[in-house]
């Protein structure tokens, strides 16, 4: 199986390529700067595995929550990738790579992820590892003031990762004050090779689709615009 | 040498397969105007979120319609500004990793550009040089152009552009979005003498233009004299007369200091049947000839975007790998060909 993963959700653009047991990946912190580099980023990577794009089985993309522009940007390449080379996707969550990547780097069970999603807010999803060592949601994932977030309902170890906890730092520590908290210094961003490792069991089930049915995940989907009188 | 043509810039997905032995194969607009009737205006997040849904299903059955396989296609062409910065990276992203992914080359198209060279898809097309009269809700610009890539900008509007202005004094009208066509319908209607509204910039030399202006004044007569049907459709009478006095005045005078004899005219207001009418007679009475895009051309659309990219692509042009979009992007900076 050979699939490649590309995210640009966040102020981290990551690419990773995974083949005959094999897993190349390249991040970079470029805010503003995912277009230029994303593609240049791809033919890197491929190019150090000696593949062509149309040898691949298919493409991983990081589906949100994060910037609007940056997710619109890694999907508008996935399906523009996939559908040149005939390739189907696999949409993973941004959050959900930040808490695989816990598992990863700090052999983590339970995980609360946030984004820091501007104005105020946080993206935020709480994970728990399952059987097979993969990070499964146990909640919705929210765009929501920390202040506001509704009780915690895990208990115990956790770990903390994402930008969402550096800026939120304390309103987290109090949240989570029940629990032993461990925030991550190391997991701030996706990575694109944490949604390889969530996309192969998506593989194995055959849940990839279609290039043109890669879509974002906002999560912040309330329209916030004024609309004229009376509509 | 056969190229596909994306356009999203603001709020239309365009897309087209333009081809050199076969002209237009196939072309596809998708307007988003009822997404953003309710808001009076087009919602640029909004925009982006429709161009993500749209674009790759319509690159799929413009293929289709041309019945013409992926491999054929010998270069993407995508609009890479002026226009929304969110909506321009959707096309920009796709466009330029679909090239990517069939290794072929890419070209970023300037969208006033594709307005510029659409009057070509026509049977009757102009020859250079000519002076281009690009009037759209973006854009009012007067362009000298000797070839492709070669263009001076005379003059453009300060402030609101003529579209603009048209859509605007609309809004102020209470009519639905976009108002500026519907303006256009009700000022058949009127008395196009019955309110002097200024012609801006017009009492001194120069080729620049402002429509800023005009919408107060429009607003000051809807103020003093209410909504009446007859008073709505005399207002839109007059002001339509204003702008298009003020534009066939500055066509005649950019003509008269360049001594051209063709003009073309470009962009959502051309479609404008006062000002087509107006300069008709401007250009008998230069003994010149003026051209126009086919009616659906005006608006924006793939095909002027298909087409302005081959004319590049074929001259060797192309776009390395980085999906640079630029928001603001004179004319004149584009390389010649």
């Amino acid at each position: 199986m050979k699939l490649l993963a590309l995210d640009t959700s966040t102020e981290a653009c990551s690419v990773a390529l995974q083949y005959d047991g094999q897993k190349l990946t390249l991040d970079e912190v470029c805010p503003q700067q995912h277009s230029k580099r994303i593609l240049p980023m791809v033919q890197q990577l491929l190019a150090e595995s000696g593949l062509g794009l149309n040898q691949l089985d298919g493409i991983v993309f990081g589906r949100g929550p994060g910037s609007f522009t940056g997710v619109r940007i890694g999907v508008g390449v996935t399906q523009g990738l996939a559908f040149g080379a005939d390739l189907p996707v696999f949409g993973v969550s941004t959050l959900q790579a930040m808490a695989q990547a816990a598992v990863r780097l700090h052999q983590a069970k339970q995980v609360i992820a946030a984004i820091d999603a501007r104005m105020a807010e946080v993206y935020l999803a709480l994970y728990q590892q399952s059987a097979d060592g993969l990070m499964q949601p146990v909640c919705e994932e929210l765009a929501r003031k920390p202040a506001e977030l509704p009780p915690l309902t895990l208990a115990g170890e956790i770990c903390a990762v994402g930008t969402g906890l550096v800026t939120y730092r304390d309103v987290f520590l109090q949240w989570a004050s029940d629990t032993q908290l461990k925030i991550s210094d190391q997991v701030l961003l996706p990575s694109a090779q944490d949604m390889l490792t969530l996309a192969v069991p998506a593989w194995q089930q055959q849940l990839f689709v279609a290039a043109e049915l890669a879509e974002p995940v906002y999560v912040r989907d309330e329209v916030t615009w004024q609309k004229l009188p009376g509509r | 040498m056969r190229v596909l043509g994306i356009e999203t810039s603001c709020d239309e997905t365009g897309i087209a397969i333009f081809d050199t032995e076969k002209g237009l194969m196939s072309h596809i607009v998708y307007s988003q105007i009822p997404i953003h009737a309710d808001y009076g205006g087009v919602v640029p997040e909004l925009a982006s979120r429709d161009h993500i849904r749209k674009t790759l299903p319509l690159v799929k059955q413009a293929l289709a319609e041309a019945g013409c396989g992926a491999s054929s296609i010998d270069g993407v062409a995508y609009t890479a500004g002026p226009g929304l910065a969110g909506a321009l990276l959707v096309g920009a992203a796709i466009g330029r990793s679909l090239a990517f992914a069939w290794g072929k080359p890419a070209l970023a198209v300037h969208h006033m550009e594709g307005h510029l060279l659409a009057p070509m898809l026509e049977a009757n097309a102009p020859q250079f040089p000519f002076l281009a009269l690009l009037v759209s809700g973006g854009h009012t610009q007067l362009v000298r152009v000797d070839g492709i890539g070669r263009y001076q900008l005379l003059g453009e509007s300060i402030d609101d552009a003529a579209g603009e202005a048209f859509d605007k004094t609309a809004k102020l009208m209470g009519l639905d979005y976009p108002g500026g066509p519907l303006l256009a319908k009700l000022a058949t209607l009127g008395d196009a003498k019955k309110y002097p509204f200024p012609r801006p910039m017009t009492d001194r030399p120069g080729l620049d233009f402002s429509f800023s202006g005009l919408k107060t004044a429009a607003a000051n007569v809807i103020a003093a004299e209410g909504k009446t049907p007859q008073v709505q459709a005399d207002i839109a009478a007059s002001f339509q007369q204003a702008v298009v006095d003020t534009l066939v005045l500055k066509c005649r005078r950019a003509l008269k200091e360049t001594g051209l004899k063709r003009l073309v005219v470009a962009g959502g207001v051309s479609a404008n049947q006062s000002l087509r009418l107006q300069l008709a007679d401007l250009m008998q009475s230069m003994k010149g000839e003026v051209f126009y895009p086919g009616k659906e051309f005006c608006t924006d659309n793939g095909a002027m975007i298909a087409y302005a990219g081959w004319q590049r692509l074929r001259a060797g042009q192309a776009q390395d790998l980085s999906i640079g979009v630029t928001p603001r992007w004179p004319m004149q900076q584009l390389p010649p060909v």
